[in-house]
């Protein structure tokens, strides 16, 4: 039965696999689109998150109390 | 202009930015994936060919717009963690919690099915290749109403209560997100996709007629179209009348506003072209208008449903003026008193947070229960003047008129489109009815656009009714770093739309070269 339900599972993964291999293969205008993805997925994951947009309350403070501390003194002194 | 108002001008600038292009995508991918659903649906029923090509030609049109816009709405998670931590902070899980239903569930059907869309023909059998056409579609819609379940969260607070422990908001009731400003923005938005999508597919369409490519296909995908997009408006139109009830109740200055109306009264009118008066004040006696033509009891209606309604001006609002059915002045909480009351919600918070480092309990207990007393109108503490808390209202003035005017000129469009398409053979002849169809397009973007100005600019000068204004939404951070990223942004959102325009274009072209009927 394990080797049976094991031998389904790769032939449903390779299906999968297959499936989108041959689908990206097979695309006519869809290659500009992706290597368009790629490129903005990239600067928007990459370089902006990472350079530009860090999380201002997880860079700046270890825990949460000390989070909760900086938003109550922020809330309450403008 | 001190470094903390640069902040806060230059992160709306940046948010709204970034909301304007993303929602550049979204309507077309909302409405295009049904109509497609439809197409490929009449294709699977009548086993026709042309249906097939036609679906196949709309889908392409449509993963070039899902593939340009897809991750865009990521911008705007990114810029809630850097320049608008306070907020993040500040709302805890209610925001956050239709957000991650938002990605875990909804983006990941959509992401799903929109591979076997795309990679499934002759691979899956054609009843799961429709069903995944028509999962897409449901999946891009589930993934709008998290998002606009979230927006109309902060337009009306919900469902939640504040813990001065965390300094965050705590989500006690679910549904209560659901609201009938939730309900409403949910279909007025989709909806409204659809109508944009009829647009795009009739202005497409004349494109065909004019160069005279595949007449038959683009008479029939006008015909799809129209239809599509008239139940679309009619509904957004719908929708939209249950919005400004909504509204009414919930943010009475956000329609005051959407008015410039200053002064109510009873049987109020609809402004239907009016010049604002820019010298008006709420506290001085000028007039509201330097011209106008009113519709009689058009905002009453509008507003209440009601032709003898009273609708209270922004005037009346600050004084906490209102009128009951039944026609009996009542008081509602003044803005200076809001604003007191805020103030004392903030000392409240300020005392917890000393009580609880000193660790004296009896203080705790009184400066919560303060604080509780008063914390529905936290946020006004913030202002110093009634001034601040009116929102722009000029631009809100203008902007709903702008929507409503385009939306009712959508309208008329395409009843007249389907008058023509079906009872005559002018629009196939015309070239100046073609012409009109086409520069209908990118209005129909403006209309929309113009919707979610009313909805954002209208709701200023807060980012939580009430609660938290944008002033104290934003992080400490400079102004520089703000400033960079903005144009950074401006830079990359330009180049990805002129790339989607083009490749648009260029397919549009390409596509109409060959026989799709």
């Amino acid at each position: 039965m394990i080797p049976y339900i094991v031998q389904s599972a790769k032939k449903g993964i390779k299906n999968i696999w297959l499936f989108y291999y041959n689908g990206f293969r097979e695309m006519t205008v869809g290659k500009t689109l992706w290597l368009i993805i790629i490129i903005k997925l990239f600067i928007f994951f990459v370089v902006m998150k990472l350079f530009f947009f860090p999380d201002f309350l997880s860079t700046n403070f270890e825990n949460d109390e000390d989070r909760a501390e900086h938003v109550r003194h922020e809330l309450t002194s403008r | 202009m001190s470094d903390l108002t640069t902040v806060v001008d230059w992160s709306r600038l940046q948010f709204a930015i970034t909301a304007i292009y993303h929602w550049l995508f979204v309507p077309l991918t909302l409405g295009l994936s049904v109509m497609v659903a439809i197409m490929e649906s009449i294709y699977l029923k009548t086993k026709s060919e042309k249906w097939l090509l036609a679906t196949k030609f709309w889908m392409r049109l449509f993963g070039i717009n899902f593939a340009i816009g897809v991750a865009t709405g990521i911008i705007l998670e990114f810029e809630f963690g850097t320049n608008w931590s306070n907020y993040s902070w500040f709302v805890g899980d209610i925001f956050g919690a239709p957000l991650a239903i938002e990605g875990i569930l909804a983006f990941f059907m959509e992401s799903t099915f929109v591979a076997v869309m795309f990679f499934g023909w002759n691979k899956v059998s054609p009843r799961f290749h429709l069903a995944s056409t028509w999962l897409t579609s449901i999946g891009a819609s589930i993934s709008a109403l998290w998002i606009l379940v979230a927006n109309a969260w902060m337009q009306y607070p919900v469902g939640m209560e504040f813990d001065p422990e965390q300094m965050r908001n705590v989500m006690d009731n679910f549904w209560a997100l659901f609201s009938g400003i939730a309900v409403n923005k949910f279909f007025h938005a989709v909806l409204s996709g659809w109508a944009l999508s009829g647009v795009f597919v009739i202005g497409v369409s004349c494109w065909f007629l004019w160069k005279k490519r595949n007449v038959e296909f683009a008479v029939r995908s006008i015909k799809v179209g129209a239809w599509f997009g008239l139940v679309g408006m009619v509904l957004t139109m719908y929708t939209g009348d249950g919005s400004a009830v909504e509204v009414t109740k919930h943010q009475p200055m956000k329609l005051a506003a959407m008015e410039g109306l200053y002064h109510g009264h009873q049987g109020q009118s609809l402004a239907a072209v009016a010049v604002l008066n820019p010298d008006k004040e709420w506290n001085n006696d000028e007039d509201e208008y330097l011209f106008d033509i009113s519709l009689p009891y058009g905002l009453s209606i509008l507003g209440r449903h009601d032709a003898d309604a009273f609708i209270p001006g922004i005037t009346d609002i600050i004084n906490g003026v209102d009128m009951n059915a039944e026609g009996d002045t009542i008081n509602t909480v003044s803005y200076a008193d809001r604003i007191a009351m805020g103030k004392k919600a903030q000392q409240a918070l300020r005392l917890y947070g000393e009580a609880r480092e000193a660790g004296d309990s009896a203080a705790m207990a009184s400066s919560l229960k303060n604080l509780k007393e008063n914390y529905r109108f936290f946020g006004y503490g913030y202002f110093n003047s009634v001034n601040e808390a009116i929102p722009p209202v000029g631009l809100t003035f203008v902007m709903f008129r702008v929507m409503v005017v385009l939306g009712s000129y959508f309208l008329l469009f395409f009843i007249v489109v389907l008058l023509l398409v079906y009872k005559s053979t002018l629009l196939q002849k015309s070239v100046w009815l073609q012409w009109i169809a086409m520069v209908s397009v990118p209005f129909m973007w403006i209309c929309s656009e113009a919707g979610w100005a009313v909805a954002e600019v209208g709701r200023q000068p807060w980012t939580v009714q009430d609660l938290l204004p944008t002033m104290a939404s934003v992080s400490a951070v400079p102004a520089s770093s703000v400033i960079v990223t903005f144009w950074l942004f401006a830079l990359i959102f330009t180049v990805l739309l002129i790339a989607e325009v083009s490749i648009m274009c260029r397919q549009i072209s390409k596509e109409s070269k060959k026989a799709l009927a």
